[in-house]
């Protein structure tokens, strides 16, 4: 029964009896994550985003005279002319049809002209053209850009006060970009416009990759709260226990939040082609993948690699990694055998965890 | 179980309100739609300069943002405003509202915009503030500044106004108010609210403006970003006369409010008198808004009047073909998002879905009626918005899930378990709701356009999240961990303790509680079925027996073979 599968994987990741070294491999989950950020500005570079008119501007031709009002045949005949341009075709008034499509040069418009009237069976002369400017101003991009600026300081703030670490609001702020830049990367990547839709389709992800962050840092502040009281475990290690502790959260909610954008992008890019619906779906699926993936692997190994450098920490580190190394000694267990996990009642923490003698081992050579 | 008769209560408020404003009032029972949707009104908009002088690409620049700030204060959510160049020369400005905009709005946006000098006289903060009494007898005005302007009809006005509201923030000729006499008026941003003498410079009396670093006394540019203004010949000997006698005043009647729109864009404070007619700005400036007071400047000195080109119908440029596939696609993901948790959570699962279901009627019920009252309209990227949104609503409900889990895991009975996960659960999920509220409170006010609406989405259902989880899930919680099905842990409840690995617990004095058993059973609640009929230690047979001692293993299978009660046979 794959849920019982499914709860017993938690149960384990819970107590700590499976646990994946997210933050001990951390370097490598760097790695990948730098990979991905090359990749994506890469692509940000090479192919570039390719605004829709309503940054841009572009070309409107109106159609008067129109006995069929049916908005396909102008879409495949600006199909025919300009491949990259998605037009917007709407009715104005009873009889006439308004066409705006990306930047043409004259040729082009007058063969988009000529293949509008074709196919509405009107005459070129009831074809009139002129060029738009783009309704997505440099104010609307300015001000949102404020907006966002003053959030993205009021949410650090507010972070650094919640966690009482700064390090952890800079982490999180880290993983936002990072998720921020490769969504945009593949969207470019994948080639298809940017229109506002995307755009909010991007804000949203920044929301929804904060939002998945705090919720794993709030495990990570619980189990990292007393660090320094306990002599047994390093803040990396309950740090990592928390990102195993939240891992079938992270995953159900990434399910779950996925599969409405996955259903919208399924029936967006293959039945109904370009548009809206599309970009949005395509922005948030691309977002909350990168967004779940950079809370479980980039957001807290990066606040664990931050946070050693806390001379507090620095210092508990290196005395439960001594005592450690001390123990194993008398013990006999290797220090990578630790076995991190929540307290749970009855569980055997092993013969390191039983108190031990005060007095020096006996002098060998001596039969008891 | 009162804090979910409060929700009936409110939800059929909501409704309620909803109902009674169809029968009564002009409210539907389905949110208006926004202009990629549904369609609407496109204004065609030709601007004239008064002199008949070209209009300058900056002027309709400028332009476009006087008609975005009317249109966005007025609560007309998601106008497009482009410029169009026709062929013909000259450049156009359209306006497409959403759905059928009425008389008012449709005055708004076609007139022209003024840009004025005046003086202060008074200001105070921007909110509702007491009236004040004027001086008893007045004499008639002397000058524009004078006090006697103050009369008591004026500073009631000003009382009462409130520029918090963003319905005072639309502009207009009736905000600009007559010139030969005294307006409130408010700031642009809604920060301060002014009482403003009469007009004593015109738009027309200023030349021409520009931003730049200051020139310092040396001849050196500093580091400080200013705004220049020159006036014409009429301009010059006006505002030598209006500094001349601002100088002498106090504060803040030192200052002269430059009215752009019936809205206040700056109010310096005179330092000395200008009698060349070249003024210099300066103040907490940055590059950017330093360039769009001199930009705003530039298009007062040149003002513009809209004649209407066209106005006529529109349909949405989303076929609604889109809509409806739409819709059917979110559908589709909710019913997996149904299965999914139906298989993950077992029964609890029936919770995420009720509690999805009503999260789903607030927000259909908050977004008409505020669709009703605000004038709030549903565009394609709203409803992606509150698509989204499932996926943060139901993390609330695994976020608290898991935690009641984990609960469960260390041994605690269910209805401990779902105390102790709430408290835990409770500030994880306020603390990233508030981060997402903070995003949307940040990006309302200070963004425009389509960004604006995404905020006021985001925003409603962050909040109806946390009110379905407060009132709605939790409550249901607590009362179906009392039911014999949850509380017992049945294998399909998703909250069996058995296979969540919990382990039996030591509550002292020799004994130890399997899990998920209550400890102490209260006066009320259901007898213990799992402790021995001795009281002595009992421990379930299905727990790891490498926790036992061998004293202890014995004595369980002892009793284990005498025990009437199998636990597995509750």
């Amino acid at each position: 029964m794959a849920a019982s599968r499914m709860s017993q994987w938690g149960n384990d990741l819970y107590t700590g009896r499976r646990s994946y070294a997210i933050v001990g491999h951390r370097r490598r989950w760097y790695t990948v994550s730098a990979a991905l950020l090359l990749v994506s500005v890469t692509l940000l570079l090479v192919r570039g985003l390719t605004p829709s008119i309503d940054f841009s501007g572009g070309a409107e031709f109106t159609l008067s005279g129109v006995s069929d009002t049916a908005q396909q045949p102008a879409v495949d005949a600006v199909a025919a002319i300009a491949p990259d341009s998605v037009p917007r075709v709407s009715v104005v008034g009873t009889s006439s049809l308004q066409v705006r499509t990306g930047t043409l040069d004259d040729a082009q418009v007058r063969a988009t002209a000529e293949a509008l009237a074709a196919a509405y069976g009107i005459p070129v002369a009831d074809v009139s053209s002129s060029f738009i400017g783009p309704n997505w101003g440099a104010d609307v991009t300015s001000k949102a850009l404020r907006g966002l600026v003053v959030f993205l300081v009021l949410v650090t703030i507010i972070m650094a006060v919640y966690f009482r670490a700064w390090r952890m609001a800079v982490a999180a702020l880290v993983a936002l970009l990072h998720d921020l830049v490769i969504t945009v990367g593949l969207y470019a990547g994948v080639g298809w416009e940017v229109s506002p839709a995307t755009v909010i389709g991007f804000l949203t992800i920044l929301g929804y990759s904060i939002y998945d962050t705090v919720v794993v840092f709030d495990k990570v502040r619980e189990n990292t709260a007393k660090v320094l009281e306990q002599k047994r475990y390093t803040n990396a290690e309950l740090s990592n226990l928390a990102v195993n502790q939240t891992l079938v959260r992270s995953i159900n909610t990434s399910v779950v939040a996925l599969l409405p954008v996955s259903g919208i992008l399924f029936i967006g890019a293959f039945l109904l082609g370009a548009g809206t619906l599309r970009d949005i779906a395509l922005a948030l699926f691309i977002g909350m993948i990168v967004g779940t993936f950079s809370s479980i692997y980039i957001a807290t190994p990066v606040a664990v690699t931050l946070r050693a450098r806390e001379p507090a920490i620095k210092a508990h580190t290196a005395m439960v990694l001594a005592a450690r190394t001390a123990d194993t000694g008398s013990a006999g267990i290797p220090v990578e055998h630790v076995r991190v996990g929540a307290n749970v009642p009855g569980v055997h923490l092993g013969a390191a965890a039983q108190p031990k003698r005060r007095k020096p081992p006996r002098p060998t050579g001596r039969k008891p | 179980m009162r804090t979910l008769v409060t929700l009936a209560v409110l939800v059929t408020a909501l409704l309620g309100t909803l109902l009674i404003g169809t029968r009564f009032s002009d409210a539907s029972l389905t949110p208006k739609l926004a202009l990629d949707l549904e369609g609407g009104t496109q204004v065609i908009l030709r601007p004239v300069a008064q002199d008949g002088e070209q209009v300058t690409a900056e002027a309709i620049a400028q332009a476009i943002d006087i008609i975005r700030q009317r249109v966005d204060a007025s609560g007309v959510a998601e106008a497009e405003i482009t410029s169009q160049g026709g062929s013909s020369g000259g450049t156009n400005i359209v306006v497409s509202l959403p759905g059928e905009p009425d008389q008012a709005t449709l005055d708004l946006v076609r007139e022209s915009a003024q840009m004025l000098f005046r003086p202060v006289l008074t200001y105070n903060t921007p909110g509702v503030t007491e009236p004040t009494t004027a001086i008893a007898d007045l004499a008639d005005p002397a000058d524009a500044s004078d006090l006697a302007w103050l009369t008591q009809d004026v500073l009631d006005t000003f009382a009462a106004l409130d520029c918090t509201d963003p319905a005072n923030l639309t502009g207009g000729s009736s905000a600009s108010g007559a010139q030969d006499a005294p307006i409130s008026a408010c700031d642009q941003q809604g920060a301060f609210k002014y009482v403003l003498g009469p007009v004593e410079i015109l738009g027309n009396d200023i030349d021409s403006a520009s931003s730049g670093l200051r020139v310092g006394p040396t001849g050196a540019l500093t580091n400080e970003w200013v705004t220049n203004i020159t006036f014409t010949s009429a301009g010059t000997s006006a505002f030598r006369d209006v500094t001349t006698r601002l100088l002498a005043l106090e504060s803040p009647r030192n200052q002269f409010a430059m009215v752009l729109d019936g809205l206040v864009i700056s109010a310096p404070a005179v330092n000395n008198v200008i009698s060349d007619g070249r003024a210099e700005i300066s103040g907490t400036f940055t590059r950017e808004s330093a360039a769009l007071l001199a930009q705003q400047l530039n298009f007062g000195a040149l003002p513009l009047t809209f004649e209407v080109q066209s106005e006529q119908q529109i349909s949405a440029t989303l076929g609604s073909e889109q809509l409806q596939k739409g819709l059917l696609a979110g559908l589709v993901g909710l019913i997996l998002v149904a299965l999914y948790s139906l298989v993950q959570y077992r029964a609890l699962g029936f919770v995420t879905i009720a509690s999805l279901v009503v999260a789903g009627v607030i927000t259909y019920g908050l977004i008409t009626l505020l669709s009703w009252t605000q004038g709030y309209r549903l565009s394609l990227p709203g409803v992606a918005g509150i698509i989204v949104a499932i996926g943060i609503t139901a993390d609330s409900f695994i976020v608290y899930f898991e935690r009641v889990r984990d609960e469960l895991r260390d041994g605690r009975s269910l209805p401990a378990a779902v105390e102790e996960g709430w408290r835990r659960a409770r500030r994880t999920i306020l603390a990233s709701d508030a981060v997402n509220f903070l995003a949307a409170i940040v990006l309302y006010f200070l963004a425009v356009g389509g960004v604006r609406g995404f905020a006021f989405t985001l925003g409603l259902t962050t909040l109806v999240d946390l009110v379905v989880v407060m009132l709605f899930t939790h409550p249901l919680l607590i009362v179906l961990a009392r039911t014999r099905f949850f509380g017992e842990g049945h294998r399909l409840s998703g909250l069996d303790p058995e296979a969540l690995g919990a382990r039996s617990r030591y509550v002292g004095r020799g004994k130890v509680v399997p899990a998920g058993s209550r400890a102490f059973p209260g006066p009320g609640g259901p007898p213990d079925e799992t402790s021995g009929d001795d009281g002595a230690p009992l421990v379930s047979d299905d727990a790891d027996p490498r926790r036992l001692t061998i004293a202890e293993r014995r004595a369980a299978q002892q009793r284990a073979s005498q025990a009437t009660v199998d636990r597995k046979d509750v």
